[in-house]
């Protein structure tokens, strides 16, 4: 029996295994290493803006760049504790413009 | 310029014209990531395939600190100067290279034992290249392994690359961080032309071991780099017979290793030749019964 099964079903030989293992460590970095360069910057400015009408702290907004297949799409996450808007945000706003 | 007249004399047809007429010659690098995997065996090879097609080549080592391009081609005992030594202006060109003793066209560029690293300054490497660019056809770097400035600098002017990657799972990993790098850092790149082309060059392949499912096999590493394939060169004990004499393996026609560099260097250069060693030499009776499982 293994001795037939190993002759036409090397499925999971180490061989098999190194190429999975591979497919998605390396999907992970090329995506990581496609992330354009100004994403950390883009999440400090988007903090910043933001900022000026709810009171958010830098662990609170999250920026991603996915790619799947074709397309490619930018995800901005906030999280609003309790959507605590700045009582002077129509001040900020002129003050800004 | 000068002595380059006789260069184009048995070029094969399509290939890149020598020097003088400037901006034809061919950067190639030679680049892995990873250490150990044959880079200065490859450039040894590869360089020597070149000259032995009839195309006047230097073969450059970028690793500086830790010469060994010099040993592995054998004229270990004939560096005077360096590529250091020519950036800083202490000699010139033609001091520094060393030409072969077995083909006239194949010439050697030793890196320097400094232990400055940033040596290899950005501006005297391009003069460098364009002179060299002036007499030769094909200059070949030697990358040295990591992502470091030598790395950096020995892919920074290439117009190909060859990708040197052992069927072993950090090999992948580190090669396809290097193309991830050529796309990115290169000169070409850097200008918008068009993108440096890559090559997968599979060094140390057992098929056999393959066969049992032990190691990758090539269609495995060309799924998972997505870049085209250049050659296959098999495991072989005639690689380290050639490093210990310091003779390019290409030059040892015995040798499996050396005929699958000569392949690859003819598909380079356009030809198509099929994939040799990449099946078990001799095929039991089991397997011949069963097919290739």
């Amino acid at each position: 029996m293994g001795f037939f099964r190993s002759l036409f079903k090397p499925r999971h030989s180490s061989a098999s295994i190194a190429k999975e293992r591979l497919k998605i460590v390396l999907a992970h970095e090329r995506a990581g290493r496609n992330a354009p360069d100004f994403l950390p910057l883009l999440q400090k400015e988007l903090l910043t803006v933001v900022g000026r009408y709810i009171e958010i702290s830098e662990d609170m907004i999250r920026v991603t760049l996915a790619n799947s297949g074709d397309t490619s799409s930018l995800e901005i996450n906030i999280e609003i504790e309790g959507g605590k808007l700045k009582a002077d945000s129509g001040k900020a706003l002129s003050a800004a413009v | 310029m000068g002595a380059e007249t006789d260069l184009h004399k048995d070029g094969p047809v399509g290939a890149a014209k020598a020097g003088g007429e400037a901006g034809l010659a061919k950067v190639i690098v030679i680049t892995s990531g990873k250490g150990g995997v044959g880079k200065t065996t490859t450039s040894a090879a590869f360089a020597a395939g070149l000259a032995l097609r009839g195309h006047k080549t230097v073969v450059i080592d970028f690793d500086v600190g830790l010469r060994n391009l010099d040993l592995v081609m054998g004229c270990e005992r004939r560096v005077v100067f360096d590529f250091i030594n020519v950036i800083n202006g202490d000699a010139n060109l033609n001091q520094a290279l060393i030409k072969d003793k077995r083909h006239d066209n194949l010439f050697i560029f030793p890196t320097s034992q400094t232990r400055d690293k940033n040596a290899l300054k950005r501006e005297g490497v391009e003069r460098v290249m364009e002179e060299l660019k002036q007499q030769f056809e094909y200059i070949v770097c030697d990358s040295p392994a990591g992502i470091g400035h030598g790395a950096i600098t020995a892919l920074y002017f290439a117009d190909s690359a060859i990708i040197v990657t052992n069927p072993e799972v950090s090999s992948v990993r580190d090669s396809d961080r290097i193309i991830g790098i050529l796309a990115s850092r290169s000169r070409r790149a850097e200008r918008n032309e068009p993108p440096v082309d890559v090559h997968l060059l599979l060094t140390r392949y057992d098929p056999t071991r393959v066969t049992k499912g032990e190691m990758l096999g090539v269609e495995d590493v060309k799924e998972i780099l997505s870049i085209p394939l250049l050659g296959v060169i098999p495991e072989s004990e005639s690689v380290l017979r050639a490093s210990n004499t310091g003779t390019p393996v290409v030059f040892d026609e015995t040798s499996p290793a050396g005929r699958a560099y000569v392949d690859a260097v003819a598909r380079f250069l356009g030809e198509q030749r099929e994939m040799r060693f990449v099946k078990p030499e001799r095929r039991g009776f089991f397997r011949a019964l069963f097919g290739r499982a």
